[in-house]
């Protein structure tokens, strides 16, 4: 603790008070993403109508229930999943362009994706019978674990993970995974090429709370125990042989870092499809606003991912009711602008 | 939405003639996924039932007018839910999966019609849509003319050429590279019916082709879409690719471009597709 005692307490203090604004406004979106949709059924009159003991109708219940609150949750999940993977990776390559791709989450999962999309036919039937609908995000997740556990493998020698090996071995598990994504497009027809292209472009369409129950604890668990690496990841920034010296159990803080974030990008991947941005420019967002300070950051970062992604959720399917836009598209039109625009106005104070 | 629903509201208060109207004939209840079905939905006199519609329903006119779902592989729950509908006629394959559960609990009938690329596909697609609307007699009346109709184009272009003409069709030349059509697909359904020959065989389904692959199937006449975007180009740009230039289509000039959801929509007007292909392929 000694090392972070020592840092700048104004920006930790801003930082920490930053906790409870943006833990409110992820309320408040929560609640207005309750509120809004294509239909009238709204979540105050719903409300009042409990209140007075009354029932809701078969309509007010399936909208608010069956499709608003699976998505709302799912959308927090996964946007806090990919805030604080992205964070977590930019501390531990201590390379400001990380994001949780750069494990091989994202192009293992995309080729699971893609395989289940386009072989599903050939599916054995014992496991057509075990997944049922729900193939395509099952594959995905595996497809996200098993590149990350290779990547793992691959880079690491005698107990100890180089990450540069990770950083250009992923490089080349990503190009071989693109290539065999690659064949499967090559062998699709156009139904179902134009369903990887909306599974590349994520979405929240499909949210159920099977899939909340199936992906919930498992980013829940990973998202919070990455928020316990804060201290690990303030020491590595200053060099992996100094914070050893410091008393830092380097291998550990990886260990912990790759699969935690494998596990919550994984998941988060597994029901959205790809959404992109996020993960980059959230925790930027912060460190901008609040400081480098890993243990407040990642707490910020999921909360701020949470509320972005509940707030790209909720335009995407108003935007153009009674269709609905897939969410990388809001993320990554609305978001990259206003990046861009924050960091040239800043550009004479940070050195990224 | 409420702008919206505040206007429909107005809108049906100056329409109530029609609507007694649909009293007489069933509720305003009906939501139409994909362009075949909205088509054989208007011809089986039930237009009016109407109440949204996919992004692929663009015939006839007064489909473009009903609000649309969006793609049919990406339904918003929330948004077919909005138009409280209580019968979906859907093309295969609705989804995703989830969406279709719930409307499902929401108590939406969902009719899923079979696809095919024949004429008893035709029929059967239109008994279907007949069944799920409750017409079935103004389904088998309308499935009988098609066939007719079907049966004596048929006749007429089968034994219009004795030397049938290779055509190819091609569904993009995206950055100069041709994606055509091989066999299973509509487009190779129509250009049998039409009396030619899929220049393509070798493969299924969609796929990009190599030049060499091109001039080897030496086609007599290219088939394209007939829309805006990248599934354009003239006649120049068309013929000036490397690949095509060699072919005898090239050195014709022979390019037939018709509307998308007319020539592959396999519905009650493909029998004026096949007669309409047949004429541009061998004109008299």
């Amino acid at each position: 603790m000694a090392l972070a005692d020592h840092l700048p307490s104004s920006r930790v203090t801003r930082a920490r008070r930053l906790h409870v604004w943006l833990a409110c406004a992820v309320g408040v979106v929560g609640l207005f993403s309750l509120t809004v949709g294509a239909t009238d059924v709204s979540l105050g009159p719903a409300l009042l109508k409990l209140a007075k003991g009354e029932a809701l109708t078969r309509m007010e219940a399936i909208v608010l229930w069956d499709i608003r609150a699976p998505r709302l949750v799912l959308g927090l999940l996964v946007g806090a999943a990919l805030a604080v993977g992205g964070a977590v990776m930019q501390g531990l390559f201590r390379n400001p362009l990380a994001d949780p791709g750069l494990v091989g989450v994202s192009a293992g999962a995309g080729l699971g994706a893609i395989s289940a999309i386009v072989l599903a036919a050939l599916a054995p039937a014992w496991l057509a019978l075990a997944v049922g609908d729900q193939l395509v995000p099952v594959a995905a997740f595996f497809g996200g674990w098993a590149s990350t556990l290779l990547l793992y493998r691959v880079s690491t020698r005698r107990g100890r993970t180089s990450v540069a090996t990770m950083l250009l071995a992923g490089i080349a598990l990503g190009a071989l995974a693109g290539a065999l994504s690659g064949i499967l497009v090559y062998i699709s027809d156009d139904r179902q090429l134009r369903d990887l292209t909306f599974w590349g472009l994520g979405s929240l369409g499909g949210a159920s709370w099977a899939k909340v129950v199936a992906a919930g604890p498992i980013i829940l668990i990973s998202v919070l125990v990455a928020c316990t690496l804060g201290r690990g990841l303030n020491g590595l920034a200053l060099g992996e042989a100094t914070a050893a010296h410091i008393g830092l159990n380097v291998q550990w803080v990886k260990n912990l870092a790759i699969l935690t974030v494998a596990a919550a990008t994984g998941a988060a991947v597994a029901v959205s499809g790809g959404i992109g941005f996020i993960g980059i420019v959230v925790p930027h967002l912060l460190r901008l606003g609040s400081g480098p300070d890993h243990r407040p950051l990642l707490i910020n970062a999921a909360l701020l991912g949470a509320l972005l992604l509940v707030l790209a959720e909720v335009i995407a399917r108003v935007i153009i009711a009674p269709a609905e836009l897939p969410i990388g598209i809001v993320t990554a039109v609305l978001g990259a602008p206003v990046f861009l625009w924050i960091l040239l106005r800043q550009r004479g104070m940070v050195d990224l | 939405m409420m702008h919206r629903r505040a206007f429909v509201g107005l809108a049906l208060a100056f329409t109530i003639p029609r609507n007694v109207l649909w009293a007489a004939t069933g509720a305003r209840d009906v939501i139409a996924i994909g362009g075949d079905v909205t088509e054989i939905v208007y011809a089986l006199g039930q237009g009016h039932r109407l109440l949204a519609r996919d992004a692929t329903s663009t015939y006839p006119a007064e489909a473009r007018s009903l609000p649309d779902v969006g793609y049919i592989r990406r339904l918003s729950a929330e948004g077919v839910l909005s138009f409280a509908p209580s019968l979906i006629v859907s093309a295969e394959g609705a989804g995703p999966p989830e969406v279709i559960d719930i409307l499902r609990a929401a108590d939406v009938q969902f009719a899923e019609v079979p696809e095919g690329y024949d004429i008893d596909a035709i029929v059967q697609k239109i008994k279907s849509v007949g069944a799920a609307l409750d017409v079935p007699d103004k389904a088998e009346t309308l499935a009988r003319d098609t066939r007719t109709a079907m049966d004596a184009v048929l006749a007429r272009t089968a034994q219009s050429n004795p030397s049938p003409k290779r055509v190819m069709f091609i569904l993009s030349t995206q950055g100069g590279r041709i994606l055509a059509s091989g066999t299973g697909t509509g487009a190779d359904g129509i250009i049998g019916m039409a009396g030619g020959i899929n220049a393509i065989s070798e493969f299924e389904g969609y796929k990009p082709l190599s030049d060499e692959a091109v001039g080897a199937a030496a086609p007599d006449i290219i088939l394209m879409m007939d829309r805006s975007g990248d599934h354009s180009a003239t006649d120049d740009e068309l013929f000036g690719l490397p690949a095509l230039s060699v072919t005898p289509a090239a050195q014709n000039r022979d390019v037939v471009r018709m509307d998308g959801l007319f020539l592959l929509g396999f519905g009650p007007r493909t029998a004026d597709a096949v007669a309409a292909l047949n004429r541009a392929l061998y004109p008299a």
